[in-house]
């Protein structure tokens, strides 16, 4: 069939996009100028290390074989060892990536919480008071910078109300998700501006559609023909939104930890970037970027699943 | 000047209020940077400790920070930086992508498949990730974000010319201008590019919104504008320090952008619909 | 004949100021076709959108007249009772069956969903009774085709299923908006069949509505000519077809090829001049400006639909007694 066809080609295509990934971040660390061992062991390498670094990454070779042996080495797992941890990349990241991931689903799960009820509201009284100001609210959020909202958001509930932490992440579940909540919001609240605002849209065409016209026709009340074609077929679309829109979220993650203190990929990046720990840079920029590949081909996946029409 | 150049705004103002009210908001911002050393009404570097955290008051509307420097002052002087940030940006990303793109759609062929690879895998990576990652190579600095900018932000536009190309190419004026015998360095720039160009334009205005959370945010880590410069984004990150006992610091500048942020989004969707471009 | 089922009269949907249907006036008895013909902008469509009570939005409202279906007259109804009378009293089906069913339902989910809302049929029971339908309206393999998208159908066999999901709650009349148009040649004649057809089985009565003659003519038991918003000529098919009273008719039927107009080789007659669109209504009669028997009482006054030849005109000077 078609749909299993789909399924199983579709991931040759991004086989492509991964190699110029990896030629990219390779590209990104040796760009760097001075010696090559230097920035991969930092200032104080033993003479030992330098030389297992040497044969390791074949520092000796021309730069065509150093690729080589560099994606070899992230086959096996290897990215090599951060200067400032002293342990493997991937283990690093394995223990880093449980925050950003918990924060990345809570804010798209608070965003749709937020924008699906407010598009709602808006398209149903389009033209009214409730409509004007969800598009003014929603025009505005996108100008707010994150990291400023995060801490207004720190100001008002964290110091005036004393309801959340005011930074940091928790030992057990439940106060992890206490400290998670203010981030989550943060990108919430900005996310939920775009969302709304194309949900809105897709919302208003759907009620005017033809076939909530016919559903009309055939004696459903507004409220029905809403909950069972409109809200469906607009909801489609804004899984694509989301999945284009990744990238953009992944940014705010790496931005709000910061301001949170989340102890994530995000602060393990702009933290390497201070501490010129290269490796863990391009080791974090390229799961970064595998994420998002990743992200877009399930979305694909999901709307091919979700939308009949999609010719496959 | 003549009288017609100011009328004209005023006019579009009338008949498309969220660009009169965007044009409103950004150009006060303009003229606040560039009369700076006339409207701010203290040094925006210099400091005086006995006067440090004082909270807002008539001789100091926004407050002090922790070094006695008047808020005020540093965010009418940060209109400079973050003006500038806003500008070149956009500016940098806007040419190359626009000249890149315009090449790729024109010519096609294997030209046009390398160059789409290379744009696929820009956009693989996350917009601010890339971003810090190369500013990690050159340096933190306002002249590696500039850099970096111009390397990442290229692809939308250069993707948004090559789409409008790709429509044009076919069209009978450049059909009709390939038999005067043109060159095509004629054709691209003065024929494609001047009937193409619209939508770039539109898209560098609310382009510039997410230029300027963008630098804001890389200097707020850390990575961008150094201090003691005053920007936006640097004054945040100075005030999360004090911000249970001076919420002054961190919310004006905050609010400034804010405000230059939505001036640009306005301006952008009454661009759109002058042009009759959407997004 | 005996009572009507729907007795329309001196009914007005106004966008503004503007009329688009200016008092017309019909009945539709028990199992009868009547079909509801002129060109596009003659108000037609917006004629039946207002049986349904569905306009197309807030500005366009029914203005005056009445819409009576047994005790109820459906021009006054609260909106809460009229939208229990849509899909049980009056079913309706539509020109594009493409955008007009929903593309993310399946079709027996879409014809289903009346009878599981509305009649509280539970899951298993309205879906077998989709099945049925989709029998009916003449889907081959209906248990498996109920399983499909509608993109999975051709044309006409969405046509067909829209028809199956606007009689799933079995209502008496059936509003048909030009439900050929979008349909090729040979899939229209099925459709048409299907109509009759259903019509004998059922007892339904249709009013279909066509900028075709030729459809109208297969179908229709009686026919109402609408032009700018009125109706000019209504009376029983075969007295209208074969002998025309006002020159509107006459003109509509010698543009159809085939008929009796134009013969091989000669170009197609029209009728001279555009329709007026509902702002810029001429005084009088509002085919006069377009009619070759227009006279200065034409121009004057507005002509008052009579009964003549067994028929209702609007005109001052008919074509009685004169053969076309």
């Amino acid at each position: 069939m078609d749909r299993f066809r789909f399924v199983l080609f579709r991931p040759l295509q991004l086989l492509p996009v991964l190699i110029g990934i990896s030629i990219a971040t390779f590209a990104l660390v040796r760009s760097i100028p001075g010696d090559p061992v230097r920035v991969l062991l930092g200032p104080r390498g033993t003479p030992e290390a330098i030389a297992r670094i040497r044969q390791q990454f074949g520092l000796d070779e021309p730069l065509w074989r150093q690729y080589f042996y560099f994606v070899e080495n992230l086959l096996d797992g290897r990215m090599g060892k951060s200067i400032v941890y002293k342990i493997e990349i991937l283990d690093l990241v394995a223990r880093r990536i449980e925050p950003t991931l918990a924060l990345v689903a809570g804010s798209v799960l608070l965003s749709l919480l937020l924008a699906v009820p407010l598009a709602t509201l808006a398209a149903r009284n389009r033209g009214g008071l409730a409509d004007h100001l969800v598009r003014l609210v929603s025009t505005s959020g996108l100008g707010l910078p994150a990291f400023w909202l995060g801490l207004m958001l720190i100001i008002l509930f964290s110091i005036h109300l004393d309801l959340f932490p005011v930074a940091g992440y928790g030992e057990t579940l439940a106060d992890r998700l206490h400290h998670l909540v203010l981030p989550c919001l943060t990108i919430a609240l900005a996310l939920s501006a775009v969302l709304t605002r194309n949900l809105r849209a897709s919302m208003i065409a759907e009620l005017q559609s033809d076939q909530a016209m016919a559903a009309r026709a055939r004696g459903l009340s507004e409220g029905q023909v809403f909950r069972r074609h409109v809200l469906p077929n607009s909801l489609v679309p804004t899984i694509n939104l989301l999945a284009v829109n990744i990238g953009w979220l992944i940014g705010s993650t790496v931005v709000i930890e910061s301001v949170f203190a989340i102890p994530g990929l995000g602060q393990l990046l702009v933290r390497a970037i201070f501490a010129r720990d290269y490796l863990v840079v391009q080791g974090v920029a390229m799961i970064f970027a595998c994420a998002t590949v990743t992200v877009n081909f399930i979305a694909d996946i999901a709307t091919a699943l979700a939308d009949p029409r999609v010719r496959l | 000047m003549r009288a017609g150049s100011l009328r004209l705004p005023l006019r579009l103002g009338r008949r498309y209020p969220a660009f009169g009210l965007g044009l409103g908001v950004v150009g006060l911002w303009l003229l606040l940077a560039l009369f700076a050393p006339l409207v701010a009404p203290f040094d925006p570097i210099l400091q005086d400790g006995t006067i440090a955290l004082q909270p807002p008051s008539p001789a100091h509307p926004f407050g002090t920070d922790n070094f006695g420097r008047d808020v005020l002052s540093r965010v009418i002087w940060g209109a400079r930086i973050d003006l500038q940030i806003a500008f070149l940006g956009v500016i940098f990303p806007f040419l190359i992508g626009t000249v890149l793109g315009t090449v790729s759609g024109y010519f096609g062929g294997l030209v046009d498949t390398v160059f789409m690879r290379i744009l696929d895998v820009v956009l693989a990576f996350p917009f601010l990730v890339l971003m810090l990652a190369i500013i990690a190579i050159l340096g933190p600095g306002l002249a590696s974000f500039y850099i970096a900018m111009a390397m990442v932000g290229w692809v939308s536009y250069a993707r948004l010319i090559r789409a409008q190309v790709l429509v044009l190419r076919g069209a009978d004026f450049i059909v009709a201008a390939k038999s005067l015998g043109f060159g095509p360095l004629r054709i691209m720039f003065r024929h494609l590019l001047p009937n193409a160009i619209a939508g770039s334009i539109v898209f560098s205005m609310s382009d510039a919104v997410l230029v300027l959370l963008n630098g804001a945010a890389v200097s707020y880590l850390g990575l961008g504008v150094q201090p003691p410069v005053a920007e936006w984004g640097v004054m945040v990150a100075e005030g999360q320090g004090f911000i249970t006992t001076a919420w002054w610091m961190t919310t004006f500048p905050g609010l400034a952008i804010v405000t230059l942020a939505l001036g640009f989004s306005l301006l952008a969707d009454g661009l759109g619909d002058m042009l009759g471009v959407r997004e | 004949m005996s009572a009507p089922l729907l007795s329309v009269r001196d009914l007005r949907v106004s966008a503004g100021p503007l009329d688009l249907v200016d008092g017309i006036s019909f009945d539709l008895g028990q199992g009868e076709i009547l079909g509801l013909v002129g060109e596009s902008g003659s108000g037609k469509t917006m004629a039946c959108r207002a049986l349904m009570r569905l306009l197309p939005s807030r500005q366009v409202a029914v203005t005056g007249g009445r819409i009576l279906l047994g005790d109820d007259d459906l021009a006054a109804l609260p909106e809460a009772d009229m939208r229990r009378l849509r899909g049980h009293a009056l079913g309706m089906v539509f020109q594009n069956p493409a955008s007009h069913l929903d593309p993310v339902m399946r079709i027996g989910d879409q014809i289903a969903e009346g009878l599981r809302l509305h009649r509280g049929l539970d899951r298993k029971a309205a879906w077998a009774a989709a099945i049925d339908l989709l029998a009916q309206v003449g889907i081959p393999d209906p248990a498996r085709r109920a399983r499909n998208y509608p993109h999975e159908f051709s044309g006409g066999m969405r046509q067909r299923a829209m028809i199956a999901v606007a009689l799933s709650c079995d209502p008496g009349i059936l509003i048909a908006d030009e439900p050929t148009t979008a349909l090729d040649v040979t899939v229209q004649a099925q459709i048409l069949r299907l109509l009759l057809a259903l019509r004998e089985a059922r007892g339904l009565a249709i009013v279909l509505i066509s900028h075709d003659l030729g459809v109208i003519a297969q179908t229709c038991d009686r026919i109402a000519v609408m032009y700018a918003g009125r109706i000019v000529e209504q009376g029983a098919k075969t007295d209208i077809l074969r002998r025309p009273l006002h020159p509107y008719t006459q003109g509509l039927i010698r543009c159809q090829p085939g008929e009796d107009g134009g013969g091989p080789g000669l170009p197609l007659p029209t009728i001279a001049g555009q329709p007026p669109s509902a702002g810029e209504m001429p005084a009088g009669c509002r085919f006069h400006p377009r009619c070759p028997r227009a006279s200065e009482t034409c121009r004057r006054e507005m002509p008052a639909p009579h009964a003549l030849e067994g028929r209702i005109v609007a005109c001052h000077h008919p074509l009685t007694g004169e053969v076309p």
